[in-house]
């Protein structure tokens, strides 16, 4: 390892490092704008130049590989000048526009500036302009707080590889944009607003809302999809302004994806505040007690096997928890968590979760993706699998919908007989897979919702086996769940056991009178027709199509409005944290399940969160601890079957609206509109770039 | 001064047959395969031996630079680029050899190529040169023809592709790594370095990266003999150079001397001395825009070669002279070269982006007095914040003129502004 | 932005032209084409480079467009906007200022009508001022279309001009009548067959 002196003190770094890097080790602190640590190299913005004994210019640091013996020098009066040099340069072209720009007090210019600057501009000539860029609906962009960095235009074509954005022109007139006026589509592009230093891009839905030191910071976890990220919530007052992303590498690194940045406002829209009971067809608001009461009526002295609940997508386990064992007091075993009829294994876990885990994408060296379009499904998963494609020696083959997956990849159509092929090594991806060190599948949820999941997923597993994919140190072998709530209800077991009905068989006897009481916790999207006789009752924080229903209305808290776990689709149990309360008297979900276990005179032995905790641990360990990843046993599962000629497609076809809470959310609407519409033909080619 | 017997450039003004037969008939391409068989080690230390530096302005040893190119590769091909992007204000010498001249360069760029271990090679011409590379491409066409180059070039067993790229209008593309960047269809937006292009240039191979001039006296080199060039010119400065005068001279004009001979000399004897007579001369810019401006006084004494000029406090440059007599408004010359730099600065990165425009600004107003005197000042540590600060050499180019400028002709500058400011200037401001 | 509306397609000689363009670079590496391509659209194009030209480049090397809109816009010789079938560009920079460029782009401007950067409304001249051309020893010069004018002073400037403007093709190189190429007016000082 090297040694390098950074400011007189000796210290001994990876070799892989750069003087940045080394200067951070020794504690040295290096201003920088363009150098971020997820993105290429650039070295352009020169405000991390240092001092290097025998160079006959400073170095920028930034992309200087460390060497043996080099004297670094980051605190010297040159140093100094060079920096104040930068930051004059940089703002003698940036408008002084702090008091209506929304990135003041998190502005990177700013704190800079205030650190190295010189603290006055001896400019006096005209200040260049730079007219603002239409980005669509989720990014602003007022280029003329530009510094260049191109942070952007780096994340643009290597991190989300959709190359949309760019520098165009040069020298002084060096613009960043599209040139033609496009707005950005990527899923991933609100992480551009991350990493922009400055003010140049901006969140539009969040737009003159607040400063940042008016916002209450809550640490906690994405619900809508199911990937688990870390993200920060910002609310003032009872209201989530914005949501960012914060650093899980072995999750989400630092991105996030726009539906779960940008739903937010959907959060304050159409939201369920108070008990409902249906009169005379009608909806009309009750108090919890009547609420409570309507349904005792219903149920009590009802048979159990006449009483069943679905889960929906955003469900936490505590909920999930209450209801299981309420179901349980009343005699039913009628319950599922997979509202879409996925065809997992409830028993197998192995089957139900991303065994290869998401940074394990990283190891991998070869993949085929079944039935999925992973760019929509999970755009953030969809950048790891990018990644390690940069990295190459990484093939990619797709039995499913054809898709710009931002990675070159082998495509072998839609058809599901396809997997019979691979699995029995006729098909020439077998061979890629089967020459592979740590070959991966990834299985579509849409893939397992068909009437053939269930032969689908052993057809899958049969190609994890026969060619390699599970071994002592790796398990190739990966569902990718879409739902936040899916791997948690599968774990907690809400799931039909012991001759309970699944939820195909539950809606079919509601259907025909066999199920007369309907448990909808947060499940939307249910055929109306068949249950137009049945008593439903529906807990959530939407009015979503569940809520239309519903005979009754028990209104729950979102996921920002409670402390609750979630188990991402690796199987990673983590819990939100309480932003905001929830509006009106909607209340925790499990708080509501309990309430009402004692209005029906089945009270449940718990009476705190951390006791709902401990019974969920004692239901399954993996709830013991949080954050941490349980191998699954990998053991027999799937029904072996004829596979259907239907092609394999994915489940989701509107990235942007998924859920009740991005259904509900305006901006979803708006880049529905604006960003699904675009492509292809109907591409803008408008002026105004 | 230089024997007409030690003149590389024989056909330098073009009055020849510039075709393959002309060429061969003033000893281009004679025996070229026997060179090439002595191997790439004897070549480069031939090279060495005769003392060339690059001839684009850096004044590199050419030999040594291809000693960095890496004995083996394994499968990474070498190249050897040719930078014919010539565009430095005052220098148009490529020119010549391109459109006069060009089967010195082919053969040139074939015994370079055995020299680095190339066995292709990209020759990138600035886009307005238009009928220069037609020139470049028929002389080329002619070279394939008669099996000088392609397969089994000159019968060598050396196999060699040698193509034409054309740029399309940005000076930056002379820096070495902007122009390998627009070889492979990216803006000419200079690399960091390291890595450097010996081991990592075009397509991330090992690149070496080579002025005109410096291609086409290869062939002469290793037919003459390293020793030959070495003993030509002084020390550390050897060998014949192509010089083009322009401004106020007689005569302007571009030919070949021997390094090192009396500025004051050269001028007289190739460009009919300076307009008005030498005691006309206001300064000389000896070197391409990029180099400082020297006095009269220097020039008096000056030598035209690396150490020579470099005693003076500028550079050889690519020996692009631009001489200025008594006439010139020596402000407004050097305000337009800082036009220049603004124009042609990529935009990468920030103390050039944003510092050669303000610099520009600044001697608009200057130019035409409309500024103080204090300013003068300013713009003085404007440039050297520039200075050293940039990824490329261009914030350097920018910075040295006004540099020049202040330091030898401040009391225009002031002269100018108080003349505007209506207030006499305090002293005889002339030097 | 700068669109001409229309579609774009190379001609089927241009297509094989540009086909012998891309055979010039190692396999995989088709994005080098992206500048010869683009000046090969441009030339098919009366000159100018509209976006439809870049698109259909873009596509041929396999590049993100934005990729060749980078270049489009940051090389100078890609004219973004229609300009004259004579493209004047003349040079101003030092060696050519110093020697009267002024004079040349005045006489340009007065022949011409037009400023900077402009087009006759007969649309048969565009007039650039533009940065050095490389032909310092014969300053002050102008280039039209692929041919440089050289050694011009106001007067010969007009001359060519003049002859373009009938649908002559004037003479390109110095237009002083006294040298050919960069040799000294005044005649040789080498290569005069001396030893």
């Amino acid at each position: 390892m090297p040694k390098l002196t950074i400011d007189g003190q000796e210290i001994e770094v990876d070799a892989s490092m750069t003087v940045l890097q080394a200067c951070e080790q020794a504690g040295a602190e290096v201003p920088r704008f363009c150098y971020h640590e997820r993105l290429p190299l650039s070295g352009n913005c020169r405000m991390c130049l240092v001092e290097m004994e025998r160079a006959p210019k400073p170095v920028a640091s930034c992309c200087m590989p460390v060497g043996d013996g080099m004297v670094i020098h980051t605190n010297t009066d040159e140093v100094k000048k060079m920096r104040e040099a930068v930051m004059e340069f940089l703002l003698i072209n940036h408008p002084l526009d702090c008091p209506i720009c929304d990135q003041g007090g998190e502005c990177d210019l700013q704190d800079q500036a205030v650190a190295y600057g010189c603290g006055e501009s001896r400019y006096t000539e005209e200040k260049r302009a730079v007219s603002n860029n239409d980005y669509g609906p989720l990014i602003k962009g007022t280029m003329t707080r530009c510094i260049h960095c191109t942070r952007c235009v780096r994340f643009s074509s290597t991190i989300a590889g959709t190359s949309e954005l760019g520098g165009v022109f040069r020298g002084e007139h060096l613009e960043i944009g599209t040139y033609v006026g496009n707005t950005i589509t990527s899923e991933l592009s609100g992480n551009m607003i991350d990493l922009c230093p400055v003010g140049a891009l901006t969140s539009l839905p969040y737009a003159f809302k607040a400063r940042p030191w008016e916002l209450k910071k809550t640490e906690s976890i994405d619900v809508l999809d199911g990937l688990g990220s870390a993200i920060r919530v910002d609310s003032r007052g009872g209201e989530v302004l914005r949501i960012i992303p914060r650093l899980n590498d072995d999750v989400n690194e630092e991105w996030l994806g726009d539906k779960s940045r940008f739903a937010c406002d959907g959060l304050n829209r159409q939201r369920l505040d108070q008990p409902y009971i249906k009169k005379d067809g009608k909806l009309q608001a009750a108090t919890w007690d009547e609420a409570f009461g309507a349904i005792a009526d219903k149920v009590n002295g009802l048979d159990g096997s006449k009483i069943a609940a679905l889960a929906g997508d955003l469900v936490d386990v505590e909920a999930m928890t209450a209801l299981k064992d309420l179901l349980a007091s009343l005699g039913s075993n009628n319950m599922d968590c997979r509202q879409e009829g996925n065809a997992v294994d409830p028993n197998v876990r192995a089957s139900y979760i991303f065994n290869s885990t998401v940074a394990g994408i990283e190891d991998a060296d070869a993949l085929l993706i079944v039935g999925s379009n992973p760019r929509i499904e999970n755009p953030v998963l969809n950048a790891r699998i990018r990644k390690r494609y940069l990295e190459g020696g990484f093939k990619v083959g797709v039995v499913g919908p054809a898709a710009d997956l931002t990675y070159k990849h082998d495509y072998f159509g839609a058809d599901a007989t396809t997997l019979n092929d691979i699995a029995s090594g006729k098909h020439e991806f077998a061979k890629v897979l089967k020459g592979a060190e740590k070959p991966m599948i990834i299985v579509g949820a849409g893939a397992l919702m068909r009437a053939d999941g269930a032969a689908i997923l052993a057809a899958s597993k049969a190609i994890a086996d026969n060619l390699g994919m599970v071994k002592d140190d790796w398990n190739g072998f990966n569902v990718l769940q879409t739902s936040a709530s899916r791997v948690g209800g599968l774990d907690i077991g809400f799931s039909p056991k012991d001759g309970g009905l699944d939820t195909v068989g539950i809606l079919d006897a509601c259907g025909d009178g066999k199920v007369e009481v309907l448990y909808l916790l947060g499940a939307d999207g249910m055929e109306a027709a068949k249950l137009s006789d049945t008593f439903i009752i529906y807990q959530g924080h939407h009015g979503d199509s569940g809520a239309h229903m519903a005979d009754v209305i028990l209104p729950g808290a979102a996921y920002t409005e409670k402390n609750a776990t979630y188990v991402n689709m690796e199987g990673r149990v983590q819990r939100t944290s309480l932003a905001v309360f929830a509006p009106g008297q909607a209340k925790e979900d499990w708080a509501i399940i309990r309430a009402l276990s004692a209005a029906l005179g089945k009270t449940l032995p718990y009476d705190t969160l951390p006791d709902v905790r401990g019974r969920m641990a004692e239901i399954n360990p993996v709830f013991a601890t949080t954050d941490e990843i349980t191998p699954a046993e990998w053991t027999d599962f799937g029904m072996a079957g004829d596979l259907q000629l239907k092609p394999l497609s994915s489940h989701i076809r509107n990235y942007y609206m998924t859920d009740p809470i991005s259904r509900a959310s305006e901006t979803m609407a708006a880049c529905t509109a604006e960003l699904l519409g675009q492509g292809g033909e109907t591409e803008r080619t408008g002026t105004d770039g | 001064m230089l024997h007409d017997r030690d003149r590389i450039f024989t056909n330098i003004y073009g009055i020849h047959d510039t075709g393959v037969k002309g060429a061969q008939s003033r000893g281009d391409w004679d025996k070229t395969a026997d060179i090439i068989k002595k191997g790439r080690e004897w070549i480069v230390e031939e090279m060495k031996t005769s003392g060339l530096r690059g001839r684009g302005g850096a004044g590199f040893s050419t030999g040594m630079k291809w000693s960095f190119m890496p004995k083996d590769s394994g499968d990474r091909p070498h190249y050897l680029v040719i930078n014919a992007d010539e565009g430095e204000p005052g220098t148009c010498k490529d020119r010549e050899i391109l459109r006069s001249e060009p089967h010195k360069l082919i053969e040139g760029a074939l015994l370079a190529s055995v020299g680095i271990g190339a066995h292709a090679c990209y020759i990138y011409i600035r886009g307005e040169f238009y009928r220069e590379a037609e020139a470049v491409q028929r002389a080329i066409d002619e070279a394939y023809d008669a099996g000088l180059v392609g397969k089994n070039a000159c019968k060598s067993g050396y196999d060699f592709d040698i193509y034409v790229h054309m740029g399309a209008g940005a000076y930056i593309c002379g820096e070495e790594s902007a122009l390998i960047e627009s070889i492979e269809g990216k803006k000419g937006q200079p690399r960091l370095k390291p890595p450097f292009p010996a081991n990592c240039g075009l397509y991330g191979c090992p690149t070496t990266v080579n002025n005109v001039e410096s291609i086409a006296v290869v062939p002469d080199i290793l037919r003459r003999g390293g020793a030959w060039f070495a003993g030509l010119g002084r020390e550390n400065n050897a060998g014949t150079k192509l010089f083009c005068v322009s401004g106020h001279v007689e005569n302007p004009c571009t030919f070949e001397e021997e390094m090192g001979v009396p500025m004051k000399e050269m001028l007289e004897k190739h460009c009919g001395g300076v307009i008005g007579g030498w005691n006309n001369l206001k300064g000389v810019i000896p070197g391409g825009s990029s180099v400082p401006v020297m006095t009269k006084g220097q020039c008096d004494s000056a030598l035209m070669d690396y150490d020579g000029l470099k005693e003076h406090g500028s550079s050889l440059g690519t020996a692009a002279v631009i001489v200025m007599d008594q006439s010139t408004d020596i402000v407004r010359a050097i305000t337009r070269l800082s036009a220049f730099y603004k124009h042609e600065s990529c935009g990468q990165c920030t103390p050039c982006r944003e510092g050669t425009g303000w610099m520009w600004r600044m001697m608009e107003r200057i130019s035409v007095g409309n500024a103080t005197i204090d300013e003068i000042d300013l713009l003085e540590d404007v440039t050297r914040r520039i200075e050293g600060h940039t990824i490329c050499a261009l914030g350097d180019a920018a910075a040295w003129p006004i540099q020049g400028l202040i330091k030898h002709f401040r009391s225009e500058m002031e002269e100018r502004i108080l003349e505007k400011a209506g207030t006499q200037p305090a002293a005889d401001a002339a030097e | 932005m700068n669109s001409s509306g229309e579609a774009f397609a190379f001609t089927p000689e241009n297509q094989e032209a540009a086909k012998a363009i891309l055979a010039k670079y190692p396999e995989g590496r088709e994005a080098s084409a992206t500048m010869p391509l683009l000046t090969l659209a441009q030339r098919q194009n009366d000159n100018w480079l509209p976006r439809e030209a870049m698109d259909v480049v873009a596509d041929m090397v396999g590049l993100a467009p934005i990729r060749v809109y980078e270049v489009a816009t940051f090389y100078t010789m890609y004219n973004l906007k229609p300009v004259g079938k004579n493209f004047v560009q003349v040079c101003t920079n030092i060696s050519c200022l110093i020697k009267g460029s002024d004079d040349v782009f005045k006489a340009c401007k007065k022949k011409l009508g037009i400023g900077n950067g402009e087009t006759t409304p007969d649309g048969e001249f565009t007039l650039l001022e533009v940065e050095c051309l490389g032909a310092c020893v014969n300053a002050p010069m102008m280039q039209i279309n692929d041919d440089f004018y050289e050694d011009l002073t106001g007067e010969t400037t007009e001359k060519v001009l003049d002859a373009l403007a009938k649908g002559e093709a004037p003479a390109a190189g110095s237009q002083a009548g006294k040298r050919v190429g960069c040799q000294p007016a005044g005649g040789l000082t080498t290569l005069i067959g001396e030893d």
